[in-house]
């Protein structure tokens, strides 16, 4: 007992903070799955971007780049070009060269034949893949030679060389497995059934240890020939409550907080001012888009007038000033402005309340009494708010619209759910009754088809499809939507989405918010990791991370 | 009468218990609004009205919840537990190291509240309303009162922020150093400290309430006439019948520890039952998470037929009824 207690002691005293060559990352989040093109979890992109390079990313100035090919194709350096298809109509073929000298870790060079398998996989019903709308529009793949290949794709798009979703799978290694019985390849997948081996990986790192539900270790991949990364081993650590993963950070049981999967920015603005010589915080505005959807099935909120009120009541810049100080930049429509295509020329509506009081006398709500507005029906002008519960920053800012639209004489009902039974049913199913925050992450120059098109209205007849929650219906945003999507040249594309945003501005089916911002947390020696605010997260440029 | 018959309408009875917890489980899950692919919908914006239907065929999502209960259990009827949908592997093989963790944990945070807990119950019960009595109370409706997450909290920042001695998190050092005997035991300190003080509470005021129950009977006042020793009359006698009751407590107990340790995992990163079981059900794993919560019953009912085998050897009434 003696011994073991000494034994304990000595223990106890060594425990270190982490050398200089070893990197411990926390995050919130533990992947469930490995496989690349299975499942969609913001854990397993973060994780997998040390190690799995795609073919294409947005690099995090947002630009469409080349990670695993030479250089990207455009029809203007002759690598696409459009092509007609059976029955007249257009379509476009884009060829990529891989990069010289890429290869999976176990040595087998990356190859036009994993870009092959890795779209079998995708397009297969039964492989398990969720979204195969990009695999389908590629009606073929023309493998020139082992580096070459050429895609077929069904329809011109704006976007046509972003084959971000397309994954290498190593066909060496998954294309038994899968062939065997494609429905259990998302049972049988060698990312979850033999996580280590090399032959997984193509990047700067690979994965050398799993701990399921605890922690991934990954370490430098021999055969990656781009810049030689700096660490010897990437420990991502989940601790999902955030407090404790503040803990950790401060005890030295991690380096650093990941923003993709971190704290919240309150949680972070605190710990800074707390221990802002410690560390290094980056708050980085993201594309994710915090907004109240609006049902535009009830009669209250089918009134424009009621709506435009609703945003001029609201002191939006003082809220995000107040709550965030002011990191979280005022959302002015669906498009950031870090976004190419923001519209900045655009009036901003600002905050108006005696303009909004004035639309809502025109729009016939009336200040009753209690000061809570009614129409000549009598009916109090009383709206429900649905959010996530658990979520500080939406309570907070649920209070703060509860009490701004109070002065206007809104009164503004409050409801939380969790996040399984509000996206797993009231918002996906249009149940809730006027509005419900949440936000949108996306990828830079995000056509909103799914969001605004009116196609795209959840219903029993399209399976709940589409995430137009509002039921917004305009023929000019479809139209708008339809062009955006087709139009090739750039100038022509920024005045459609210029189009885009006004209209979304002049319909307001939804109430933009602000752009919530990813906190990153660093130790003060870590130089090189840029973050991105979009969905390909910053690990992608690991091998640029450095120690000073 | 011989302890085979009992047994096996013991294990009998368990089993139809487990059979309806199943069917409950299975339907209370179905339930639960929205499902898997829905929530994918929410999070994928180029997921089609196809995509759906091909994926909720390919989960067996549209099929009625009775059916697919019914499928299940004729598989589990063959030994096999399936697949985990999350965690794409056998279940058997996702909940192995978090049973393992949880096991280790349920022990050792057992064994520190019930070694700490019992003896301030007894000792309170030999003078009631003294001071020192009023201390251990006090103690005991701390340890009830503070909730378990800000107990942990509290004890990772004074031993691992403030002082430095142990680990904030997980079961072994992730620094390619760990992984031994000491370093997971030193792991273990902080949850089970969370876990045993919030339990020492309660076992010390059923001790102390058991032990105050038993004084007054007759058999101890016999002993203390027939001049035996006061200790002998307190851990010999009053003891042995006070330990009735915290048995069934106890017993009771080790199924809510094996499963329902979610928030000192979540908050000690611990990848136990708990956290799997959570994230089963809140990801419609319908396989782990029936395999997890069917367990954690299988434990309780295994608690409870130990508490019977206890009773027997702790009160000879039972061995001959």
């Amino acid at each position: 007992m003696r011994r073991l207690l000494v034994a304990l002691g000595f223990a106890l005293l060594a425990l270190p903070a982490a050398a200089k060559d070893e990197l411990i990352i926390g995050v919130t989040q533990f992947p469930v799955t490995l496989n690349p093109v299975i499942e969609s979890m913001l854990a397993k992109t973060y994780v997998l971007a040390f190690a799995q390079r795609p073919i294409t990313a947005y690099d995090p100035s947002w630009q469409l780049v080349c990670l695993e090919c030479e250089t990207l194709p455009t029809i203007e350096n002759g690598g696409a070009r459009v092509e007609s298809l059976a029955g007249g109509a257009k379509g476009i073929a884009v060829t990529y060269t891989l990069k010289a000298g890429a290869s999976w870790g176990d040595g087998v060079p990356v190859s036009s034949d994993d870009v092959v398998f890795g779209w079998e996989v995708g397009r297969h019903p039964q492989s398990g893949v969720a979204s195969a709308e990009s695999y389908r529009r590629i009606t073929r793949i023309e493998v020139k030679d082992a580096r070459t290949f050429t895609l077929h794709i069904d329809r011109v798009t704006f976007d046509y060389n972003a084959i971000n979703d397309l994954r290498l799978l190593p066909a060496h290694i998954e294309r038994p497995r899968f062939a065997a019985a494609p429905a259990e390849y998302r049972n049988r997948t060698a990312y979850d059934q033999d996580s280590t081996n090399p032959g997984l990986y193509n990047g700067p790192y690979r994965i050398t240890q799993v701990v399921q539900g605890s922690h991934v270790v990954l370490e430098p991949n021999t055969r990656w020939t781009g810049p030689r990364p700096a660490f010897r081993r990437i420990v991502i650590k989940a601790v999902e409550n955030t407090a404790a993963l503040e803990a950790n950070l401060l005890s030295g049981g991690i380096d650093m907080i990941a923003g993709e999967l971190g704290l919240p920015l309150e949680q972070t603005l605190a710990l800074e001012k707390r221990n802002g010589a410690r560390f290094s915080v980056i708050a980085k505005p993201s594309l994710t888009y915090e907004h109240l959807d609006l049902n535009l099935g009830s009669p209250i909120l089918a009134d424009i007038k009621v709506r435009r009120a609703l945003l001029l009541g609201l002191d939006r810049e003082g809220m995000t000033r107040q709550l965030f100080e002011g990191r979280e930049p005022v959302a002015e429509s669906l498009v950031p402005p870090l976004d190419w295509v923001f519209a900045a020329d655009l009036p901003r509506p600002g905050y108006d309340p005696v303009r909004a009081a004035a639309l809502l006398d025109e729009a016939g709500w009336s200040v009753g009494a209690g000061g809570i507005r009614v129409n000549a029906k009598g009916d109090k002008l009383a709206l429900e708010l649905v959010t996530t519960a658990g979520n500080r920053s939406r309570e907070l800012v649920a209070q703060v619209l509860q009490s701004q639209w109070r002065k206007l004489g809104i009164e503004l009902r409050l409801r939380t759910e969790p996040p399984r039974v509000m996206f797993g049913d009231t918002v996906t199913r249009r149940k809730f009754p006027h509005m419900a925050m949440f936000a949108w992450y996306s990828a830079p120059e995000n056509v909103p088809r799914s969001t605004l098109h009116s196609t795209m209205i959840p219903s029993a007849a399209n399976n709940w499809s589409g995430q137009n929650y509002a039921g917004y219906a305009n023929p000019a945003m479809d139209k708008l939507i339809d062009a955006i999507e087709v139009e090739l040249d750039k100038t022509k594309r920024k005045a459609l989405w210029h189009d885009l945003q006004a209209l979304y501005a002049a319909d307001l089916p939804a109430l933009p918010l602000y752009f919530k911002a990813d906190t990153f947390i660093l130790p003060k020696g870590l130089t090189g990791l840029e973050p991105t605010g979009h969905q390909d997260p910053s690990p992608y440029w690991v091998e640029r991370w450095r120690w000073e | 009468m011989g302890i085979g018959r009992p047994a096996l309408a013991r294990a009998l009875q368990s089993l139809v218990v487990l059979l309806v917890m199943s069917f409950v489980i299975y339907g209370l899950i179905g339930l639960m609004p929205g499902d898997p692919i829905d929530l994918m919908i929410a999070s994928d914006p180029h997921l089609s009205a196809a995509d759906a239907v091909r994926l909720k065929a390919l989960y067996g999502l549209d099929r009625p919840w009775t059916e697919r209960w019914l499928r299940w259990l004729a598989q589990v009827a063959q030994g096999e537990l399936g697949y985990s949908r999350l965690y794409a592997r056998p279940v058997a093989e996702a909940m192995g190291p978090a049973l393992l963790n949880t096991a280790m944990l349920m022990a050792a945070s057992l064994g520190l509240s019930l070694a700490i807990a019992l003896p301030l119950g007894i000792l309170a019960s030999l003078r009631p309303d003294s001071w020192f009595d009023r201390v251990i109370n006090l103690i005991c409706f701390v340890s009830i009162s503070v909730p378990v997450f800000w107990l942990g909290l509290m004890l990772i920042v004074l031993f691992a922020v403030e002082l430095a001695w142990l680990p904030a998190g997980g079961v072994e050092r992730i620094d390619g150093q760990g992984g031994g005997v000491v370093d997971r035991l030193t792991h273990l300190i902080l949850p089970t400290a969370a876990l045993a003080l919030a339990g020492i509470g309660q076992y010390a005021r059923h001790m102390r309430a058991a032990m105050i129950g038993e004084a007054g009977a007759e058999y101890i006042r016999t002993a203390r006439a027939k001049g035996c020793a006061p200790v002998r009359v307190v851990l010999g006698h009053q003891l042995r019948n006070a330990l009735l009751p915290i048995t069934t407590i106890v017993a009771l107990e080790i199924g809510g520890l094996f499963s329902g340790a979610l928030i000192t995992e979540t908050v000690f990163a611990w990848p136990g039952m708990g956290r799997l079981i959570f994230d089963a059900v809140m990801g419609n794993d319908f396989n782990l998470a029936l395999s997890g919560l069917l367990l954690a019953t299988a434990m309780t009912l295994g608690g409870s037929i130990l508490a019977d085998i206890a009773y027997g050897r702790l009160d000879p009434r039972v061995r001959t009824r």
